[in-house]
């Protein structure tokens, strides 16, 4: 197989005249990294793998050994629809390995790797659908906050054609990508969108995701336009999320399904959420990693602040929505807190190991809160046990740093450089003097 | 001329190979070593072999070289060996077209030769398999449509081809995935639907509607020839 694999990938560069090939890989912080080889080198980097110097990656410096191995992943071949025709290019992503040949602990597409290989060992295949907000700004200028586009009046077009052909654009380009839309609209604030992508298994979401950000910011910048995923930029508006919907499939089809429960959800998707809600606050680094995140995470803008689940209530944690015409395939449950600054390996696999810990250990489901949690006071919901996510990144951290499940699932090395670099961010943070205090401050004290 | 001579390795064959084939009506003729088919001069004109290698496996293999070499013409190879033998058979799938294990049941060893020469006196399989405006080209992985080629990953050439190879047949996802991806995936029968999504979308809309969804079954791609002529 792996053989056919390499032979197509050989076959069609020297086919389609492919120039470049861009090996792509993701640091820890989920930026995406990359280093073009010629046609010349791609036989050799399928066998053997290219060697780099991993100190030169955020998270994967460790001095003593700091060359590691991009293998690609034949599989993840495809040609880039924005190069020029005349010189075509084509992308691969990598697995990083260490020199001997072993998975690298530091990358996150490895770790991905290790807990879906997990779920395997259970029986379950993990899949994934994202619905996946950003906002379409001026490009930002130093020191200045963002302009929307409808303010942004050197745009000769008016802002619904603008952003109208920028995502229909948007969408061509996903789909030439092999990544397929599912819906995309105008959301609720000013330059606000959403794409939502059809699920599919979590290693190639997570790499379609990390294709996504780059997409769409590509698209924007061609027409002069930044594209933001930055969890809140805007005071007074919503944020930008990335809610989850998720099952798991075993070989009897979706696991998740149960026709004789009344939710239509079986033990297992139950025990899943259970293990979602009970380890939550341990994930919330992970799956909200800056600290502007935690500005998203508050009452009154579609944002979940309470670890709760519920069918149709969107200010829960976990929502189940109710499939249209009741397709068992389409019983799902979506997980309403990750914002789409995450790294996406990294967040899939804490979420799928809290899941999987309550489906291993049997864990209860509280009942569902279907009371609008928002408006009830901290006593009623304390009344109710139910708690809240944490409220900034240094709570996150410090819930994290005690937990099992977080250090089992990323592995020893990202967890103590993850930690260690979110630390250092909340320390630059905490020191800065904000327009906040001044403005309340500076005169009355 | 055509000849309707087996060549069989080795000489003498087994005596319950010479009476099947006897039986059956095939005419054909043994030889001891590849070096006396070589000097026989007219390999060109067999219509198939059929090599013992339960003996020396390795004079067999040879033999099967040999006739390989001979580029002009397919001829189908059908291999005896002994259960003990099967591991040797892995990684030599170019060597023999299909293989029967010795001691062989005579109806099946008939039933194998018919179905082999059925194979080679069709039309020579062709590089290019084409439907309407979609034409594949096997030797260089390359598929377009309306002559406009199209941006595939591997799996999703690999289900394409598959399913233009079998116009008209409908197919469940669990046989879509035994066939097209063997063991080696992630996502379950879900992923026969994510690929089937992604390859309508870049057949583009006026294609998209070859592949068809077959409600509670699976999917069919285009039509069967008996029913487009």
């Amino acid at each position: 197989m792996l053989d056919q694999q390499r032979d197509y990938v050989l076959r069609t560069v020297e086919e389609r005249g492919v120039r470049l090939i861009r090996l792509w890989f993701t640091d820890v912080l989920g930026n995406l990294k990359s280093f073009a080889i010629s046609p010349a080198e791609l036989e050799n980097a399928l066998e053997d793998g290219m060697t780099f110097d991993g100190s030169s990656i955020d998270g994967f410096s460790r001095v003593q050994e700091s060359d590691v191995l991009a293998i690609p992943d034949p599989n993840t071949f495809v040609t880039l629809p924005w190069a020029d025709a005349k010189a075509p290019e084509a992308r691969i992503f990598c697995d990083i390995h260490n020199l001997d040949g072993t998975p690298f602990d530091g990358d996150p597409r490895q770790v991905l790797r290790r807990n879906l290989q997990q779920a395997r060992s259970h029986g379950f295949d993990f899949l994934i659908a994202p619905d996946i907000e950003f906002f379409y700004f001026a490009p930002p200028e130093a020191g200045q906050p963002p302009r929307v586009l409808d303010e942004a009046s050197f745009f000769d077009l008016t802002t619904t054609d603008v952003t109208g052909s920028l995502r229909k654009e948007t969408i061509r380009t996903l789909e030439t990508l092999s990544i397929p839309v599912e819906y995309s609209f105008h959301e609720d604030a000013p330059s606000q969108h959403e794409i939502d992508l059809r699920h599919t298994d979590a290693l190639t979401m997570a790499d379609s995701v990390m294709t996504f950000r780059l997409v769409v910011k590509e698209v924007a910048a061609a027409q002069g336009v930044h594209a933001t995923f930055m969890p809140k930029p805007l005071e007074g508006v919503q944020g930008s999320g990335m809610h989850l919907h998720m099952s798991l499939f075993d070989n009897d089809g979706n696991a998740f399904y149960d026709g004789g429960d009344p939710y239509n959800l079986s033990p297992v998707a139950k025990h899943f959420m259970a293990g979602l809600l009970h380890h939550a606050g341990e994930i919330t680094a992970v799956t909200n990693q800056t600290v502007n995140s935690y500005k998203r995470l508050v009452p009154g803008f579609e944002a979940p602040v309470h670890v709760s689940w519920a069918r149709n209530n969107r200010s829960g944690l976990i929502r189940v929505p109710i499939p249209k015409r009741a397709n068992p395939l389409a019983t799902r449950v979506e997980y309403r807190s990750p914002d789409p600054a995450c790294n996406p390996y990294l967040a899939f696999s804490v979420i799928l190991a809290a899941g999987l810990r309550g489906i291993e250990q049997k864990y209860e489901l509280p009942p569902e809160a279907d009371a609008n949690l928002f408006e009830m006071g901290d006593d009623a919901l304390e009344k109710l046990g139910i708690d809240q996510l944490p409220q900034s990144l240094s709570d996150a951290l410090e819930v994290m740093e005690e937990s099992s499940l977080v250090h089992e699932a990323l592995g020893e090395h990202i967890f103590e450089w993850f930690v260690r670099n979110k630390r250092s961010e909340w320390r630059g943070y905490k020191t800065q003097v904000t327009p906040f205090e001044l403005n309340r401050y500076l005169r009355s004290l | 001329m055509s000849s309707d001579l087996i060549a069989v390795f080795p000489e003498p064959p087994p005596p319950d190979l010479a009476r099947t084939l006897d039986l059956a009506g095939y005419r054909w003729k043994a030889f001891s070593s590849a070096d006396d088919l070589s000097k026989a001069g007219i390999a060109e004109s067999w219509i198939g072999a059929i090599v013992c290698g339960d003996v020396d496996l390795e004079a067999a293999w040879s033999f099967a070289r040999v006739l390989r070499k001979k580029e002009s013409v397919i001829v189908p190879l059908l291999l005896l060996v002994t259960g003990a033998q099967l591991d040797e058979l892995t990684l030599r799938d170019e060597l023999f077209d299909d293989f029967c294990l010795q001691p062989f049941h005579p109806r099946e060893l008939e039933a194998r030769l018919r179905h082999l020469f059925s194979y080679s006196t069709a039309a020579p399989r062709s590089e290019l398999v084409d439907y309407e405006d979609l034409v594949l080209n096997l030797e260089t992985y390359q598929a377009s449509v309306d002559g406009r080629p199209l941006d595939l990953t591997y799996m999703e050439y690999e289900l394409l081809k598959f399913l233009v190879q079998n116009p008209g047949k409908v197919f469940t996802r669990e046989l879509l995935l035994s066939r097209v991806w063997g063991y080696d995936y992630y996502g379950g029968a879900r992923t026969v639907d994510v690929h089937i999504r992604r390859l309508r979308a870049k057949l583009g809309e006026e294609h998209a509607n070859l592949i068809q969804t077959v409600r509670s079954v699976g999917y069919r791609f285009g039509q069967s020839p008996r029913w487009s002529a």
